[in-house]
């Protein structure tokens, strides 16, 4: 049977996680559907359709569905599932909130945030906010799962050209109502999301000299990030602590300037897919989870960083 | 207005996660065990709404062993009045634990159910969920504010984007976030009452549903060791890297 | 806001080996007694750190019913092992040849913090009431000086003593008597031995700290019920100072050293004495495929009946390790202190039904084979200030030729805050780098040990002088904090070029060894909000 994805979007367009839903999707199913609920969606429609790994798209368009609320979308969703083996979406907040209802209704036991694909029916899932992998089985017969976008890469997103059919729309919840959304605006991205974090440690030896730090996070988009070591000497506010006590980030790139690595920094950062450290102590414990390490004083390689970041005109914002 | 409030006992957070040596699971032995953190969060709420003269009485239960009792405990030392341990051993899935609350929904007829956005062993974020959807209610879940309207909840929910605020009618599940506000100790004279509180204990065979587990476990391990990767000589080397290499600027 | 009353007939401090036996003991002699015992950790257990191989005397006294109990006690002692260390090589001591109080084939290897948790269970199920989480921070006294309970901490402090939105006020605790078994180094302790001079005409008291790690290792490097010990290398001969380990269930070893606190060179890391130990041909083989599973260090008390001061003191007791009833040639402490701990029970019993004065706890525990065991070891710790050598051909002489009848008492001549040469004139020690298989560093160490400690609240480390660390101890003695802290809690920062002492406290694993070795005695350890420190498991 087929797989069906349930695509987040903001009616114009794809979020951009649910291209990587897509490919966890068709690696345990090549003939996937890709569902999209929304008012006047079309643009999304059309944009998941050139998706060379979709196979059809089902577009239900109400005005009902201008705001994603799961308890309308839930019903839309069951009356398809019978022709599916495995409902999918991407496990963040808009994932988590939706696939538990359908898999209750389904009486499924749901397995979330896998970060692996085993087979059909087994799949990888960190469990103990990551301290351990456990491999997991599914026995029911329809499988409701939520993916790690960040374990997954995104699909390409040109090249294909899958069908469009409309489905049909059901009743909407009279006891839940869509009020506001807002959209936290701010000069810099939120430490737990961001793309990018730079992170001093005790080694800025001041307040002061973070403002080398703040520089780059400028240029990269990034977010600041800090040791304890570095918030308990005051140089910064512990929001932006990172580690076992602080926040846990899994950015893209992750940039530790002056921070030795201790265990309990390591605890907040090591799932970041890319690491770099700079450090002059060549021996320092950061270096062996560095994808790259720079043995050298950072208060010459910071400004020397930021002219060459300056040199590159491709840096995405 | 009666307010049923979820509580799990998991490995407290600040001990370190150990796998068992064999792939069958995480140490548990002598290990401290401590209430699901945004499950103090939920108690704290409810509290905080009867305080304010909203709600008459709050009930907290969990599903767990025995020892699970600890968990029910704290949160009656913390303000819940009357505790419910519903015993069961072994892997109890959130379906599973849904379909055991449904029946303790329908014995208690709360108007609101209270409960942690996830618990951090299983990191599932499923039981509340779940729960709307068997009760048909709606939920309100990852809420960082709650006001308590007549006969509709304002909730705000911390989404990926940012906030955003529903309204949902009475009676309804909300899973609350670590940010909705700051859970109070329990203190010694407290917890020296709660001993005297009421505490019913079921056992979840008694209660008529299906809880076996639907997912096989296979193996736990533990997460792959990152390797070290390598020392670049220069900054320019390293902006060339992570340009054309990494691909991440 | 007011503190909160509430009346016991006796109030234990410490969830320890003695306070849970004086529990048990009491509800046996009279089950209407209303007794409760406060413990600082989140759990009973969660702050015991011991070898350990026990002597079941005590046990055998208080429920001599244990092994129908589904005790923790599991693993007889099947092999015996003593090793003199050289820097490569080992030379092993035949174990007839060993004294008889340090041979264990009765014994047997257990976690404590297992064992207390059991013992906890039998203490609840006698209607005894234990409330974790709650340190006893303050002493309560009658208008006639006399004792009258104790004061839990306050909550929701901030680091600057200010109340927070969560601030809960401590709890005051009443009692007819209060029994005080916080274990070695006791903060309430030392307070009732300095109000009430017990220490009076009493040896100045000896330390030492004790490290232990459990690995699990290899099924062929491991022999459970195997005890061994080691002397010698890596200490020097003034050092006193050996290792344990202890082959345990489930493929565990408990490896731990001790080393005496009176040493002298302030260059000295306790810590990485016990991470180099662990390097010697004769100890890596049965850990180089093995894992390090957890780690912890606690501060044990060895001055033996020289220094033990008195016991009883109008409205308490002292009790255990509080008071130093830990036997140092055969490092086993958790045996005297449960004794200890039933001869206060009966005490207070007696106390309250005839009226007698508590002053008879004295006369019990002299009568008791507490007080034999401890007069009989009382030399062999001194004569080690001669030097690891002498001390060995001494205590040969006295516990196997005279088994401790010696007609004299060799005295303890210096409290180990005194001991510290200064910095100048003693040996650099250069530690190897941690290897990160057998060997690690402090911070990912204290990360097995599950420490924390809520943040924002005040420092729990107090300094009597700020400047101090800076202007004298770091001058005189390069500021030994910075090595015999094993976690790292103390640091000297260059910042902008002048020197700062730096307090971790999160970091602290409550082991107390700065409150004992500090050269100005400037440090003082208080307790944190509860449920702080570390969250050992089967320590
Ligand atoms: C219970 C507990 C929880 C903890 N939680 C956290 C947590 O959440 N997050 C956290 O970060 N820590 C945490 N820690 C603390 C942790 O153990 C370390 O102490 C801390 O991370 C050290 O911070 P650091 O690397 O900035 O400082 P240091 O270890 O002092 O390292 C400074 C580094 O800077 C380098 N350096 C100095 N000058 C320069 C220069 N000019 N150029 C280049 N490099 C330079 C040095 O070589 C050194 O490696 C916790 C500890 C405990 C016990
Ligand atoms: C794949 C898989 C394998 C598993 N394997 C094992 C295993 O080997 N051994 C084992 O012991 N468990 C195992 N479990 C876990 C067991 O099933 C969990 O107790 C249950 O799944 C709850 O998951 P959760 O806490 O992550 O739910 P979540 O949905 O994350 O919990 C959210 C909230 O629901 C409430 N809640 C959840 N559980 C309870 C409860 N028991 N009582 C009261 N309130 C509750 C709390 O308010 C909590 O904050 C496994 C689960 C899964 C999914
Ligand atoms: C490394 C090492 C190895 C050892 N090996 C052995 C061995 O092999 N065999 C043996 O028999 N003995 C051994 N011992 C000695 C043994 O551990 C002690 O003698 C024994 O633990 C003493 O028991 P206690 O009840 O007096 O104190 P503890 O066991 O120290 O218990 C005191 C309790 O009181 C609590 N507490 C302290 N202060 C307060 C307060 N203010 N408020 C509330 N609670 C408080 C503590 O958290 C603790 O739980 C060893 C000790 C060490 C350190
Ligand atoms: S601060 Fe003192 S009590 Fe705490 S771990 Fe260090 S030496 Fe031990």
């Amino acid at each position: 049977m087929s797989v069906l994805l349930i695509a987040e979007h903001n009616n114009k367009e794809v979020k951009q996680f649910t291209f990587n839903a897509i490919t966890a999707a068709s690696q345990i199913n090549d003939d996937l559907h890709v569902l999209v609920i929304g008012k006047n969606a079309d643009p999304v429609a059309k944009s998941i359709s050139e998706v060379p790994n979709v196979k059809k798209v089902i577009h239900v368009d109400n005005d009902i569905y201008e705001n994603y609320i799961a308890e309308n979308y839930t019903p839309v969703i069951l009356k398809l599932s019978e022709n599916y083996s495995h409902i999918i979406c991407s496990a963040n907040t808009f994932g988590k909130n939706l696939m538990p209802r359908i898999a209750a209704l389904l009486d499924t036991s749901q397995v979330s945030d896998i970060i692996k694909v085993i087979s059909e029916d087994t799949f990888l899932r960190p469990i103990y906010a990551g301290n351990a992998f456990a491999t997991v089985k599914s026995t029911d017969k329809k499988k409701c799962i939520t993916i790690r976008p960040t374990s997954f890469d995104a699909a390409p997103t040109s090249g294909g050209s899958a069908e469009i059919v409309k489905g049909e729309n059901t009743d909407p919840s009279e006891n839940t109502k869509f009020l506001k959304k807002e959209e936290i605006k701010s000069d810099r991205p939120e430490l737990g999301t961001a793309r990018i974090v730079i992170s001093g440690g005790r080694g800025m030896q001041s307040g002061d000299n973070f403002k080398l730090i703040t520089a780059i996070a400028d240029k990269l988009n990034a977010a600041i990030g800090a040791s304890r070591a570095a918030v308990d000497a005051g140089y910064i506010t512990n929001e932006h602590q990172v580690g076992q006590t602080g926040k846990v980030v899994v950015p893209d790139l992750y940039i530790a300037v002056g921070i030795s690595g201790a265990i309990q920094h390591l605890a907040g950062m090591k799932e970041s897919k890319v690491i770099v450290a700079i450090n002059k102590d060549g021996e320092a414990p950061i270096f062996s989870v560095a994808d790259y390490g720079l043995e050298a004083d950072l208060f010459d390689a910071l400004p020397k960083f930021l002219e060459e970041l300056n040199k590159l005109n491709t840096i995405q914002k | 207005m009666k307010i049923l409030v979820a509580v799990k006992r998991v490995i407290d957070y600040n001990v370190q996660i150990r796998v068992k040596e064999d792939g069958s699971g995480v140490v548990t032995d002598n290990v401290k065990m401590s209430t699901n953190p945004p499950d103090d969060n939920a108690i704290e709420e409810a509290v905080k709404i009867k305080e304010a003269g909203k709600a008459k009485e709050i009930v907290a239960v969990t599903v767990g062993e025995e020892k699970a009792q600890e968990t029910v405990r704290k949160a009656l030392a913390v303000g819940a009045d009357r505790g419910i341990l519903v015993k069961a051993s072994g892997t109890v899935e959130p379906l599973a634990v849904a379909k055991i609350l449904q029946k303790i929904v329908e014995k208690e007829k709360p108007d609101l159910v209270f409960m942690g956005k996830q618990a951090i062993d299983d990191d599932c974020n499923q039981t509340g969920q779940m729960l709307a959807a068997i009760l048909n209610w709606p939920q309100a879940t990852f809420a960082s504010k709650i006001e308590v309207k007549e006969k509709v909840l304002e909730v705000t929910r911390e989404v990926d984007e940012g906030l955003e605020t529903i309204e949902v009618s009475i009676p309804s599940i909300v899973t609350c976030d670590l940010r909705l506000n700051e859970p109070r100790y329990a203190s010694l004279p407290n917890i020296m009452k709660a001993k005297k509180k009421p505490l019913e204990q079921i056992d979840a065979s008694e209660l008529g549903v299906d809880i076996k587990p639907r997912i096989e476990q296979i193996k736990v391990e533990e997460p792959p060791k990152r390797k070290a990767g390598i020392k670049v000589s220069s900054v320019e080397e390293l902006v060339q890297k992570l340009k054309n290499e990494a691909k991440v600027i | 806001m007011s503190r909160e009353v509430m009346e016991y007939d006796v109030v234990i401090i410490g969830g320890g080996p003695s306070g849970l036996s004086a529990a048990i003991k009491l509800k046996q002699l009279n089950a209407e007694l209303n007794i409760c015992i406060l413990e600082k950790a989140s759990e009973i257990g969660a702050h015991i750190l011991s070898g350990n191989v026990f002597e079941t005397r005590a046990l055998d006294e208080l429920l001599p019913k244990w092994r129908d109990l589904n005790s923790p006690i599991k693993t007889k002692v099947s092999k015996e092992k003593f090793l003199f260390l050289g820097k490569k090589k080992s030379f092993s001591w035949p174990t007839w040849l060993l004294p008889k109080v340090q041979q264990n084939h009765n014994n047997y290897i257990i976690s404590l913090a297992n064992l207390c948790r059991w013992l906890a269970e039998q203490a609840e199920g006698l209607g005894v009431e234990i409330f974790p989480g709650f340190p006893a921070s303050e002493i309560l006294y009658n208008d006639d000086g006399s004792v009258k309970g104790v004061a839990t901490q306050d909550m929701g402090l901030d680091k600057n003593g200010e109340k927070k939105d969560s601030y809960e006020p401590g709890m005051e605790l009443h009692a007819k008597v209060t029994i005080f078994a916080e274990g070695c180094r006791g903060h309430l302790g030392k307070e009732l031995i300095k109000k009430f001079d017990l220490n009076k005409g009493k040896d100045p008291q000896q330390y030492g700290i004790g490290f232990k790690e459990i690995w699990e290792i290899t099924e062929e490097q491991h022999q459970e019920g195997l005890v061994m010990h080691t002397a010698g290398w890596p200490l020097d001969n003034q050092t006193y100072g050996g290792s344990f380990m202890y082959h345990a269930e489930n493929k565990q070893i408990f490896l731990g050293y001790v080393i005496g606190l009176d040493y002298k060179n302030p260059h000295l890391s306790p810590f990485d004495e016990f991470q180099r130990f662990k390097t010697h041909p004769s100890i890596k083989k049965y850990i180089e495929n093995g894992k390090r599973i957890s780690f912890g260090a606690r501060a044990l008390i060895e001055g033996g009946i020289q220094s033990l001061p008195r016991m009883y003191m109008p409205g308490a007791l002292l009790v255990g390790c509080d008071a130093g009833t830990l036997n140092m040639p055969k490092i086993k402490g958790s045996h005297t202190a449960m004794k200890s701990g039933m001869i206060a029970a009966e005490t207070i019993f007696e106390h309250l039904n005839q009226q007698k004065d508590l002053a008879i706890y004295e006369e019990k525990f002299n009568k008791s084979w507490v007080y034999e065991e401890l007069y009989a070891a009382r030399n062999v710790k001194p004569s080690f200030s001669w030097g690891l050598l002498l001390g060995i051909i001494f205590t040969g002489l006295d516990q196997i030729i005279f088994r401790g009848k010696l007609p004299f008492t060799l005295r303890h001549k210096h409290a180990d805050h005194e001991t510290l040469k200064d910095a100048k004139d003693m040996p650099k020690i250069d530690y190897p780098k941690p290897d990160n298989k057998i060997t690690f560093d402090k911070t990912s160490s204290v990360y097995l040990t599950g420490t924390n400690h809520a943040e924002n609240q005040p420092v729990h480390l107090r300094l009597k002088d700020p400047n101090l660390p800076i202007n004298y101890t770091l001058k005189k003695y390069d500021e030994p904090a910075q090595k015999y802290c094993p976690v790292g809690v103390y640091e000297v920062q260059i910042v902008n070029g002048s020197s700062k002492f730096v307090i971790n406290s999160q970091n602290c694993i409550h082991c107390k060894t700065c409150d004992i070795k500090e050269p100005s005695q400037n440090i003082t350890w208080v307790t944190p909000e509860g449920g702080g420190g570390p969250k050992y498991g089967n320590m």
